[in-house]
């Protein structure tokens, strides 16, 4: 895969996304963590929209608050410390923030599913992978007041799910355990428990970064396989611009709990408006100008207990001015499909 | 669970290899009460003449019992004896040790192995349930129990259930296994419980049940507290643990979560504490036999020691030791059962 033809699919992709109805809108999402020392504004008005079927990669560095963002779309944020402060998630028309965790349960695995980081600690060590995946699959039936397949049934389509993400030996795996498996036999059982109910939207939250770089292609071309196939909507979370690029049409930078930039993934590659998400592009090291060295940016991420007033990126940026000091800057339209939040794009 | 593993080839070696290992601990177990016997300042000989006795009886008897003879050549005869299944002969009463034991043991396991279902049956939902509904009320509450239940010294408590329910409110007997006008049932077991099912004879099994609650109940309060902790305490990782937030975001359903994915690997250092009280619970009917006139193997040895005699002292020494190490075996093995790890490596 080279990154100049996957850059011109993803752009084609985009186009063919646009039109569709809006599967996802979260709007001014503002988050917070209580703890002894304060509270974190974990997230602060953070929004975005996804069409079905679209795919949204969201990138950041650590800590910036794009797994949080990941995890609301299932309210999976423990609650306390977690608090949600304002805002609203539009999942296919209703706010998931104002279901009760009755209906909630009724979402997840159904209508949205998450692909988690590491497969080694998202899998239970104890159990096998066939009681792991039926108990997702029974427990989907019972949250939405179906019979339940029995677990023969239940066996079977695992089975077939196991097979789904080209895993060989189904009927095996599932009565494996899974320290029995190598990582990205495992991540590949994540993303076929994820696939179970039939999703419509997909979040994958940093679905490589565990993996060896060769497996790391393997499940992201699984992954954009299944999108492509199945019109899933994809939000992609990594910390990696090259694995966006490689999947997601869209893609959203995060500084801090909130949203920077957003644009068409082949747009900002090429002219990124935001001083942050230009000062992460110049990071990333250029393989075919060895005499060009990545530059990073100065200073580190705010403390969310205590950040900085205004634009949260200010203090390490170079453009900042009095305005940005005091007055938040708010995400703008500066071109058709590209948002950028600072004052001086 | 999975028990097949049993019959495996390495595992009936890994057994063989333990069971020797707690064969040569029970002959330095053998050793340590011969030494403890012979140093104590009491002499046998003496008790077994009576209290009348002249020096020249007391000589006799010296020489009845082979403890005129030396040191090493009497502690290879009581090796010899115990290697036949022969724990020896009471100075005080004459009777064989090995008979006396075959009587007074069963009594004792049923008192422990009624115990530690109240602990196991009350301590794992307990420390569940605190788990969930951790700093909440019922957290509270159960350690207050819990510490309550550590720190009541059990003769003290003992003597509280007595007044409460014997006493004032009549409701169960004060002492004993049985009431004075109840013919004891031949013995299968010797457990009175099991016994009486068996013999297919209801009222008796109320009867023995109403006289062995309360010091079952006594002895199990320092063991019940204790798993309730250990097992609230895990029991709080578990639900913390990333295989949960998966397990909850592909759709299991809430007591599963719980009850089967949580708990299982919670009980794995639960499981050793259990071990570990069971081995306690053996050693400590002491204080609870003698308060509740229970006629086990507490007893047994506290009124042979009164009385200097300690062939039975010696005998049920080596039982609680034995116990001991069978506890631990059992424990290593339900280990294996429960973790699949531990049977692949």
């Amino acid at each position: 895969m080279s990154p100049g033809s996957d850059g011109r699919s993803a752009d084609t992709r985009g186009e063919l996304n646009r039109p569709r109805e809006t599967l996802l809108a979260i709007t001014d999402y503002r988050l917070a963590f209580d703890s002894f020392d304060g509270t974190a504004q974990v997230l602060d008005g953070v929004s975005l929209q996804l069409a079905a079927g679209e795919t949204l990669g969201i990138v950041g560095e650590t800590g910036c608050g794009k797994s949080v963002l990941a995890r609301s779309l299932l309210r999976l944020n423990p609650a306390p410390p977690a608090r949600v402060v304002s805002g609203s998630i539009q999942f296919e028309g209703t706010d998931i923030l104002t279901l009760s965790e009755r209906e909630m349960r009724r979402l997840r695995g159904r209508r949205i599913a998450m692909v988690f980081q590491d497969p080694v600690s998202y899998l239970n060590p104890l159990l096998a992978i066939g009681p792991q995946m039926t108990d997702a699959l029974r427990g989907q039936h019972a949250a939405a007041r179906e019979a339940q397949p029995s677990r023969a049934e239940a066996r079977a389509r695992a089975a077939a799910l196991l097979a789904s993400v080209g895993l060989a030996e189904p009927e095996r795996l599932l009565a494996s355990h899974p320290h029995q498996l190598s990582g990205g036999m495992r991540q590949r059982v994540l993303i076929a428990m994820a696939l179970a109910g039939n999703p419509a939207l997909l979040v994958a939250d940093e679905p490589t970064t565990a993996l060896d770089v060769t497996v790391q292609a393997q499940v992201l071309a699984l992954i954009a396989g299944l999108v492509r196939d199945r019109g899933l909507a994809l939000l992609l979370i990594s910390h990696d611009l090259g694995v966006i690029a490689a999947s997601c049409a869209r893609v959203a930078v995060m500084y801090a709990g909130t949203i920077v930039e957003e644009a068409a993934t082949a747009t900002l590659l090429r002219g990124p408006r935001h001083p942050y998400a230009q000062g992460l592009l110049a990071a990333v090291p250029d393989l075919d100008r060895p005499d060009h060295r990545p530059r990073g940016i100065a200073g580190s991420i705010p403390n969310l207990l205590r950040p900085p007033p205004g634009c949260r990126f200010h203090p390490r940026c170079a453009l900042a001015t009095e305005r940005c000091r005091v007055e938040k800057p708010l995400l703008r339209q500066v071109a058709p499909g590209h948002n950028v939040a600072c004052h001086h794009a | 669970m999975n028990l097949t593993f049993l019959f495996d080839r390495v595992m009936v070696a890994y057994v063989a290899r333990r069971l020797a290992l707690a064969g040569v601990m029970l002959f330095g177990l053998v050793c340590l009460t011969f030494v403890i016997a012979n140093v104590a300042p009491s002499d046998p000989a003496a008790l077994a003449a009576g209290p009348d006795a002249g020096h020249s009886q007391i000589e006799q008897a010296r020489r009845e019992y082979g403890l005129d003879k030396p040191l090493p050549e009497q502690f290879l005869r009581y090796v010899g004896d115990l290697a036949q299944g022969e724990f020896g002969r009471s100075v005080a009463t004459g009777r064989s040790v090995g008979r006396d034991l075959a009587r007074y043991f069963p009594a004792t396991l049923e008192l422990c192995l009624v115990a530690m279902s109240i602990g196991l049956l009350v301590g794992i939902p307990l420390g569940m349930l605190s788990a969930l509904f951790k700093d909440r009320w019922l957290d509270h509450l159960t350690r207050i129990f819990a510490v309550s239940g550590i720190a009541l010294p059990p003769f003290w408590f003992g003597l509280l259930l007595q007044l409460g329910f014997a006493t004032w409110l009549g409701w169960l007997p004060t002492s004993g296994r049985l009431g004075v006008a109840t013919e004891p049932p031949e013995p299968i077991t010797g457990m009175l419980l099991l016994d009486s099912l068996l013999r297919g004879d209801p009222a008796l099994f109320a009867e023995s049940a109403g006289y062995i609650i309360l010091p079952a109940v006594v002895l199990s309060l320092p063991c019940l507290a204790s798993i309730l902790r250990v097992n609230r305490s895990e029991m709080v990782e578990c639900l913390r643990a990333d295989y949960i937030t998966a397990a909850r975001a592909h759709g299991t359903v809430p007591w599963r979560l719980v009850a089967v994915h949580a708990l299982k690997n919670a009980m794995l250092p639960t499981l050793a504490i259990i071990g570990l009280r069971w081995g306690w619970m053996m050693s400590s009917t002491v204080l609870v036999e003698t308060v509740f006139d229970w006629p086990g193997t507490g007893l047994y040895a506290v009124s042979s020691a009164i009385a200097g005699d300690f062939k039975p002292v010696m005998g049920v020494t080596l039982i609680v030791g034995l116990n001991f190490m069978l506890a631990n075996l059992v424990v290593d093995l339900l280990y294996g059962a429960l973790d699949p790890r531990l049977r692949d490596a």
